[in-house]
């Protein structure tokens, strides 16, 4: 619980500095005969504690916009702080490293790791970190999320709900600044999908945690603070 | 962090969660089977060693013209050698009126120490096949056994008492063979074998007898080695040594080519496994794409992840290897249980150099062909945790693979022993790869023009050959290394085994008839032609002793080499010949020319031979004969192929050289042995020509042959199971995408059969690249290994191509069917949602 404090206290503290700034984002692919634009000028300042939709039809740039934010993917032109930090100045080993103690991320298709427990799965990140109490925080955040008697399942046992919980409790076990998620509910059914969403707002408001979500659902996006549209890569009001 | 305690981690999650099986049981195949092989031939090896030691009687054998120092065989029993004791000499033995002169050798109990004595009943008129027993110990003291020449020579038989010197010794058994019997051409027929307890009271051994006293020690190798070594330092100028090593060159050869064979049989179960672990490797870096790809996500640092695949490797290779090693020793065990029985010989405890080479193998194979396309794992973009179809680029990088062929040309020639057959071996290999990708990609090309219309199997098959382009390329060259490796080894076993066992014809001549006089051979030939034999080819010989070499008196001391030092304390047999013999052939220098008469006496050396003494073309021999000194200049070196057992000689003169020195002529013909009673006629025709009787190391070598034969044929075995782990690896690498797209096609109405069928087309056409690769590659290493290595000429022959394709197409397609099976039969939703 003490822990919970700092964090809300830090986050109020931060509360009038931008967490996520990016300034002229722009994102060309070469398809070999032209150059395809999918991201076009996009200026963004995120506060901390924030939450954020960013919306639009497919092949809008959505994922795109998510990618370069979280540092997955390199910009042709334009820069992203997080947190402070220029991430485009630092390399490939830095972003992840920066990636591992920032940010947390949720996926469409869930992305656990088929051959780990669910325990595991939720230990993966803290391992990765060289966390020494990676076991007791990963079951903390499994009972957290309900799945308390599920810990020694393999994803495949394992409902879509159930692993995207599985997800929720990863994203969260490192005490992320930020959390990126990528259609969250894309591949859940209404009610399942209305769960997710409920638990992950919910934890979302206890560690105050900035949220970058990417989503089709409206309801999902009208729980947001704000919401960013984007038509053919450009953003709009 | 601590990477390796989540490598430990993740290595074990992979494994209960079957992510590791494929790859793992290649390993342990492969290594199982080259540490089978390797215990096995190593066991085998040891026993044709021990085998031929029977020639022998033991594993060594000192003789001496004076007793032989109680130190020796002290020191033997020392080092927990078994000992015994031979003293042999000629002497005349009567039976009422009838004298023999008789080879005579007293034994002391243990012997024979290696090999077994065989006994026989007296022959009766009708039967020529009379049983064989096994003798138990040595003839009890007051007794002797004589061998058939005796026998007829003095018309006894068992139960009649014959005197041999002082004593009145009672005969109680037919010796019908001995173990030891014509080992080194001194062999005197006929022979009579007595205890040696008796020796004494015989009166026989007088000073200035000619006698040869003998010990015979046989046990474990190394401390025989050590014996050996302890022995050559003090042995007295008229004491020698000899392993069976230095007795017969036959045998040596023999026994080179056995373990040539062997570790070729070997090595292609490792190529085959290699094959299987590159195959496997795919199929786990496909899969562990996603899971690199969210450990960036969440942090993972690229060195972060090349450690943590380092050490999982690493480990993984080690828990592999060592299962493979203790699978190899129990397959060994059992095998050589029945083995054993099967070829007759007991085989001696393996040592522990094989496992080692199991494990080095397993480690140089996975680190060597899967670490290097795995450490690109590494580099997968992390953005593919929302991109799914972002892949690595590089999986099939050539230098990964490089790397790994160069560990492995390491390990051929460490397990070859021999750099030129494990260079040519790896660039045979190596070839062939960079071949089979070559003509691979031009024959997908060609599918790409020729794009058949319709629904056909055909036209399905071809798209997925086309789709799957690099994979299928890969595929099929995997498929035919490891078929090519199979090949060669079928190669190997049938036309080069029989082109050995073909030189070692059933009629070889067994019989050697040395100290023809001149006078002699015109009634020799007449008594050949009298008995129907074919005149064989007669040589003159002439006994000389090396004195100087380039004028520098040879001293014994020049050479440390034991072997040496054998050859040059003996005297040489010289022959001459205007012909280079068949089975020779000139390796440096010129044979003389008849029409072209040089100035100095011309001298050809065995190459070998010359080897060993260090001798070089141009070098001038001064020797001794019995009619003054003699010298030679080596103008020519030569090869001898000693498994014709033709007579042959290590120094060959031009004719007309050695006119005024006293010569004496040599023959060897075939004899059957039902004939052998000619042999009495000859003696009494010519009492003064020796019979040399080599049938038994004939005998012995081919029955060698036959055991390395079935042996190699236990090993190809391996290299099957080997094989079918590649076919096997090779279908699982394109599994996940098979299951994927059989859930679409079956969703979009497709039928189990039409699936199947279109499948079948796809393994036939790999399963064919692969046979023509494999038929191809096998039919030039066959004829490169045959000519370089075990120099046997071999005839590529168009039934390997047929064969390889048919074996490549029905092996893979069924092989690929029966591992698709059960993708075809599950529900699509199910395995659309496993994807997912």
């Amino acid at each position: 619980m003490a822990k919970h404090l700092s964090t809300e206290q830090s986050t109020l503290t931060n509360n009038s500095q931008p967490i996520i700034q990016a300034y002229d984002l722009t994102r060309e692919v070469d398809t070999g005969e032209t150059m395809l634009t999918i991201l076009q000028d996009i200026n963004l300042q995120v506060r901390a504690g924030e939450s954020i939709a960013v919306v639009g039809a497919s092949g809008s740039g959505k994922s795109t916009l998510l990618g370069l934010l979280a540092g997955l993917d390199v910009p042709t032109h334009g820069t992203v702080y997080l947190d402070g930090e220029d991430i485009f100045k630092l390399d490939e080993d830095e972003r992840a490293e920066l990636r591992g103690r920032l940010l947390g991320f949720m996926f469409q298709s869930f992305q656990l790791l088929p051959s780990l427990t669910a325990l595991e799965n939720v230990m993966l990140p803290l391992e990765l970190s060289g966390a020494s109490n990676a076991r007791e925080a990963a079951q903390v955040w499994l009972t957290r999320v309900g799945l308390e008697n599920r810990v020694k399942h393999y994803p495949k046992q394992l409902s879509g709900g159930e692993q995207q919980r599985v997800a929720i409790a990863r994203a969260f076990v490192t005490q992320p600044k930020m959390l990126f998620a990528d259609e969250p509910t894309g591949n859940l059914d209404a009610a399942t999908g209305a769960q997710i969403i409920e638990l992950m707002f919910e934890i979302n408001r206890e560690q105050g945690t900035t949220l970058i979500l990417v989503t089709h659902d409206e309801h999902l996006s009208a729980r947001c603070s704000r919401i960013i549209k984007l038509v053919a890569g450009r953003a709009v009001d | 962090m601590n990477m390796i305690r989540l490598s430990a981690r993740m290595l074990l999650r992979d494994w209960r969660a079957g992510e590791l099986h494929i790859l793992t049981l290649a390993l342990v195949i492969a290594v199982s089977g080259v540490a089978t092989v390797g215990f096995f031939s190593d066991r085998v090896q040891k026993a044709l060693v021990r085998e031929s030691n029977q020639l022998l009687g033991g594993d060594l054998l000192v003789t001496s013209d004076s007793p032989l120092l109680p130190a020796y065989a002290e020191r033997a029993r020392k080092l927990e050698l078994e000992t015994t004791s031979l003293t042999r000499f000629p002497s005349m033995v009567s039976f009422e009126d009838n004298n023999l002169l008789t080879g005579i050798k007293a034994v002391a109990p243990g012997y024979p120490l290696r090999g077994v004595l065989k006994l026989a009943d007296p022959p009766t008129d009708d039967t020529a096949i009379r049983p064989v027993r096994m003798a138990h110990g040595i003839p009890r003291p007051g007794t002797v056994w004589i061998d058939e020449k005796v026998m007829t020579g003095l018309k006894v038989t068992v139960g009649d008492k014959i005197e041999v010197g002082a004593l009145e010794m009672m005969v109680t058994a037919l010796v019908a063979s001995e173990p030891d019997h014509s080992v080194g051409f001194v062999s005197m027929n006929p022979r009579l074998l007595m205890n040696e307890e008796d020796l004494a009271a015989t009166l026989l051994i007088q000073p200035g007898s000619r006698v040869s006293y003998q010990l015979l020690v046989a046990g474990d190798e190394h401390r025989v080695a050590k014996f050996r070594r302890w022995i050559d330092d003090r042995l007295a100028p008229n004491e020698r040594v000899e392993g069976i090593q230095d007795a017969r060159p036959e045998i040596r050869s023999a026994l080179d080519r056995a373990s040539k064979f062997l570790s070729l049989a070997a090595l292609a179960s490792v190529v085959v496994a290699a094959a299987a672990v590159a195959l496997a490797t795919r199929r786990f870096i496909q899969r562990h794409l996603d899971g690199c790809a969210v450990m960036r996500c969440l942090g993972a640092t690229e060195s972060d992840l090349m450690r943590l695949y380092l050490y999982y490797f690493v480990m993984l290779g080690t828990a592999a290897s060592l299962l493979g090693c203790v699978f190899a020793g129990l397959a060994q065990e059992v095998l050589s249980h029945w083995l054993a029985e099967l070829i007759g010989i007991q085989l001696p405890l393996p040592t522990a150099l094989p496992a080692m080479q199991g494990m080095l193998t397993g480690l140089v194979l996975l680190l060597g062909f899967s670490l290097p396309p795995l450490l690109n794992l590494r580099q997968v973009p992390a953005l593919r945790v929302i991109r799914r179809d972002l892949e690595l680029t590089n999986v099939h990088s050539l230098a990964g693979y490089g790397f790994g062929l160069a560990m492995l040309s390491t390990l051929f020639i460490w397990k070859a022993g021999s750099l030129m057959l494990g260079i040519m071996i790896m660039l045979g290999f190596l070839l062939a790869i960079v071949l089979f990708g070559l003509f691979g990609l031009l024959l997908i090309r060609l599918f790409l023009l020729a794009r058949p219309q319709g629904s056909s199997p055909w036209s399905y098959g071809l798209a997925n050959i086309r789709r799957r382009a690099i994979p299928s390329l890969v595929q099929a060259t995997a498929l035919g290394l490891g078929l090519m490796a199979l090949l060669t080894l079928t190669l190997t076993r049938n036309d080069l085994l029989q082109d050995w066992q073909s030189r070692l014809p059933e009629e070889a001549p067994n019989r050697f008839l040395v100290n023809i006089q001149p006078d002699q051979q015109a009634a020799l030939m007449t008594f050949f032609d009298e008995h129907a034999i074919v005149r064989p080819e007669i040589f003159p010989m002439v006994r000389a002793r090396l004195m100087k070499i380039n004028d520098q008196a040879v001293s014994l001391d020049d050479y440390p080499d034991p072997r040496a030092k054998q050859m040059v304390n003996r005297e040489f047999n010289l022959s001459w010949t205007d012909t280079l013999q068949q089975d020779n052939e000139i390796v440096a220098g010129h044979w003389w020319k008849a029409d072209v008469i040089s100035s100095e006496p011309e001298l050809s050396m065995e190459v070998e031979f010359a080897k060993t003494l260090g001798l070089k073309l141009g070098d001038r021999l001064t020797f001794y004969t019995g009619g003054g000194d003699f010298s030679a200049t080596i103008t020519s070196l030569r090869t001898v192929d000693w498994d014709t057992f033709h007579v042959n000689f290590f120094a060959v003169v031009r004719p007309g050289v050695l006119d005024n020195y006293p010569a004496s002529y040599v023959t060897s013909f075939y004899l059957p042995s039902e004939r052998a009673r000619i042999l009495q006629d000859l003696v009494r025709a010519f009492p003064n020509i020796l019979i040399i009787d080599v049938a038994t190391v004939i005998e012995r070598v081919q029955s060698m042959i036959e055991q390395v034969t079935r042996a190699i044929e236990f090993v190809f075995l391996f290299t099957l199971l080997a094989g079918f782990a590649v076919m096997y690896a090779a279908i699982a690498s394109t599994q996940d995408e098979r299951i994927y797209e059989a859930a679409i096609f079956r969703t979009l109405g497709a039928r189990k059969q039409q699936l199947a069928r279109a499948w079948a087309v796809e393994f036939a056409i790999l399963g064919a690249l692969a046979g023509i690769f494999a038929a191809a590659g096998a039919s030039v290493l066959g004829y490169l290994i045959g000519k370089y290595a075990l120099h046997i000429t071999y005839t590529p022959n168009i039934w390997i191509g047929l064969v390889g394709i048919l074996v490549g197409v029905v092996g893979v397609t069924v092989v690929g069917l029966l591992g698709t099976r059960a993708t075809l039969s599950e529900p699509p939703l199910l395995t659309l949602k496993k994807i997912a």
